[in-house]
């Protein structure tokens, strides 16, 4: 039996890394299962939400962000450390964010052209997410998470079930939902066939083409299967959608452009362009 | 006027009629609206909310819609959607489960059946349909939450005049007539349609509108339409060597390259009219005392759809792509007698990279010189 109160509650912390704070705010907007949700975990460390910052360690971790400083890679160290089960959220932990298009940039050059002191300025050239630093237990994907899919993995944590979440393209739950195919209809280079699913095909829902915020589906890093066909939708955008090769990159390079396969099909147009 | 059995003639300016009369009998009506580029299934009450005056034009991997300012209702001739989502549901809530002291107990969220009036379905809907009811209700297994949604549907067709690049019906012969299967079946004329019935319901319904008699030079004139668009398809797939020339196919280079475009996204297996794969998905609450049990469309091209106890059958894109063109054309046959393909062509329309199975079929079914000679080899690629 799973009933929390007859038991200790885990104790769940929020850390934050390189990051925007959405996925934490996505936390705060699982507004009707709050109440549930206190009930079953012990929140003791979120500054996000409450200024009671209890020391660990901690049954759950979950972390959103990317390591972006040399203070940060010491720090997710001691912070795999204090977690039993650690969690990434978000496309910053799980791929290195947006702001990993640095690292095909020049760091020095940034900092030269937007602080008035860069010598003030202590960052790595890279953005790299929690994985490539700490063994990560679960990753959640998407530029915010969807909050369902936190629920669930708490929800499943709590219940001592092994955490599962679909890996499916986008394109299946667009045509479960009834939307019209982008690519088709209107020629948009749409990453849905390529994405994982997990967004609830918000994007073509809207009539705009998905940009890839989940992440590779089946068989990116972490995950069973083999990688999703990025060469062959790569060629049609060029080909069919008359995309020129830089326009083909950056499609792919983008909040999880440094993510393999995307990452790979992004200098493979490099290279052509 | 127009006796049960009868052809009836209803002016194009009259078509309300049709809906009104429907609406009169509790009918909630659903037909073609132009959305997002292409047409979709929705609750409608006036004939201006359907697709008057435009035109599809569908080639693999693209569709357009473009008005040609004629007053054509039924012009378009079709969307992504064929009948499915309206039986098989994309989402289907099974059971609510609640956990109890001595374990746990189910209750059945059947839907209610409603009474749905479809307007333009076409034969090949109509045959994906049939193919569907021989799945999910005729069976050893009739499946209630189907037969509810079925239950309801009163079926009004329209059969072709105008074929689309990707049809290929007249091959499979399930088009481009509606021959059965259909309450009522309307032909598009010039100013006017003809209407048929096929049921019961639509000999009543028909007797109700009180339209004259369709002359036999409109009936001819009709057929002599509905024949043009039969010959002018220019897509085609020749079954006549299936199942065994796909099943002698089996180690054939030609899945290599198609696997190569493939991009495994599901996209044909959701627009057929036949796929009834599907997965079950449960969603607990917090405390794990509740969960809603619930039938989801999955597809063959999924990594999970091959997994099986600890190992899946189908890692490759190529062994997807083959496991669902063999099924599809050969298996299928010998599965439940007859083809699971109809031949509305939406697979290749709504494949993002447009693969045509007219095409591969015949590449498939060309000797090749690399072709190996050992039959179900274990494959390179091994998961």
């Amino acid at each position: 039996m799973s009933n929390p109160e007859l038991r200790q509650r885990p104790r769940l912390a929020v850390i934050k890394f390189a990051s925007c704070d959405g996925c934490q705010l996505s936390i705060l907007n699982l507004e009707d299962d709050l109440l549930a949700l206190g009930q079953a975990l012990d929140i003791a460390y979120f500054p996000e939400a409450s200024s009671a910052m209890n020391a660990g360690p901690y049954d759950i971790v979950l972390v959103e962000g990317s390591i972006t400083t040399a203070e940060d890679a010491h720090r997710i160290l001691s912070v795999r450390q204090q977690a039993k089960v650690l969690i990434t959220i978000g496309a910053c932990a799980t791929a290195g964010g947006i702001q990993a298009l640095r690292n095909w940039g020049d760091i020095e050059a940034f900092k030269q052209a937007v602080y008035p002191r860069p010598d003030y300025i202590q960052s790595l050239s890279t953005s790299t997410p929690i994985s490539e630093h700490v063994h990560v237990d679960f990753e959640l994907w998407g530029c915010p998470i969807e909050k369902g899919q936190l629920l669930r993995v708490i929800t499943d944590l709590v219940a001592g079930v092994q955490l599962h979440l679909p890996a499916d393209s986008v394109c299946l739950e667009c045509k479960r939902r009834g939307n019209v195919c982008v690519v088709v209809a209107k020629g948009m280079p749409c990453l849905g066939p390529v994405t994982r699913t997990g967004c609830g095909a918000i994007c073509p829902a809207m009539g705009r083409d998905c940009y890839g915020c989940f992440g590779p589906s089946e068989g990116a890093r972490k995950g069973p299967g083999l990688p999703p066909n990025t060469a062959s939708l790569a060629r049609h955008f060029h080909e069919g959608l008359q995309l020129i090769p830089v326009e083909v990159l950056r499609r792919f390079r983008g909040i999880n452009g440094a993510v393999d396969p995307f990452r790979n099909e992004s200098t493979v147009w490099e290279n052509k362009g | 006027m127009a006796m049960a059995g009868e052809i009836g003639v209803l002016p194009r300016g009259d078509f309300q009629r049709l809906l009104d009369a429907l609406n009169a009998k509790g009918y909630r009506i659903v037909g073609p609206t132009v959305r997002e580029g292409s047409v979709v299934w929705e609750t409608i009450s006036s004939v201006f909310e359907l697709p008057i005056g435009w035109r599809d034009q569908q080639e693999p991997g693209r569709y357009r819609l473009e008005q040609t300012g004629s007053p054509e209702i039924f012009g378009v001739v079709h969307g992504p959607q064929s009948l499915k989502p309206f039986v098989f549901a994309p989402r289907e809530p099974l059971l609510q489960i609640e956990r109890s002291k001595d374990g746990f107990a189910t209750h059945p969220t059947l839907p209610q059946s409603e009474k749905v009036a479809i307007i333009g379905a076409r034969a090949c809907d109509l045959a994906g349909l049939a193919t569907q009811d021989q799945i999910f209700l005729n069976g050893a297994y009739r499946d209630p939450y189907y037969a509810a949604r079925r239950e309801g549907l009163f079926l009004v067709a329209v059969n072709c005049t105008r074929a689309l690049n990707t049809c290929f019906c007249a091959s499979m012969e399930t088009g481009p007539r509606a021959k059965h299967g259909f309450d009522l079946a309307l032909t598009e004329l010039d100013d006017q349609l003809l209407i048929e019935a096929g049921s019961e319901a639509g000999r009543d319904l028909l007797s109700n509108l009180c339209l004259s008699r369709g002359s036999e030079q409109l009936s001819a004139e009709a057929a002599t339409r509905v024949d043009a668009c039969a010959q002018s398809q220019v897509r085609r797939l020749d079954h006549s060597r299936l199942p065994q020339a796909l099943y002698d196919a089996h180690e054939h280079p030609r899945w290599d390259e198609v696997a190569g475009r493939c991009l495994a996204c599901t996209n044909c297996t959701m627009v057929c009219p036949t796929c009834f794969c599907h997965t079950v998905e449960e969603t607990p609450d917090l405390s794990y005392q509740h969960t809603t049990h619930a039938r989801l469309w999955d597809s063959c091209f999924t990594q999970e759809h091959g997994y099986i106890h600890g190992k899946n059958m189908r890692p490759t894109i190529k062994d997807r792509y083959r496991m669902w063109l063999t099924h599809k054309l050969a298996s299928w046959i010998d599965q439940f007698g007859a083809s699971g393909c109809v031949g509305c062509g939406r697979c290749i329309t709504w494949c993002p990279v447009g693969i045509d199975l007219t095409e591969e079929l015949p590449a498939l079914l060309t000797p090749s010189e690399q072709q190996s000679t050992t039959s179900r080899r274990p494959e390179a690629a091994g998961g």
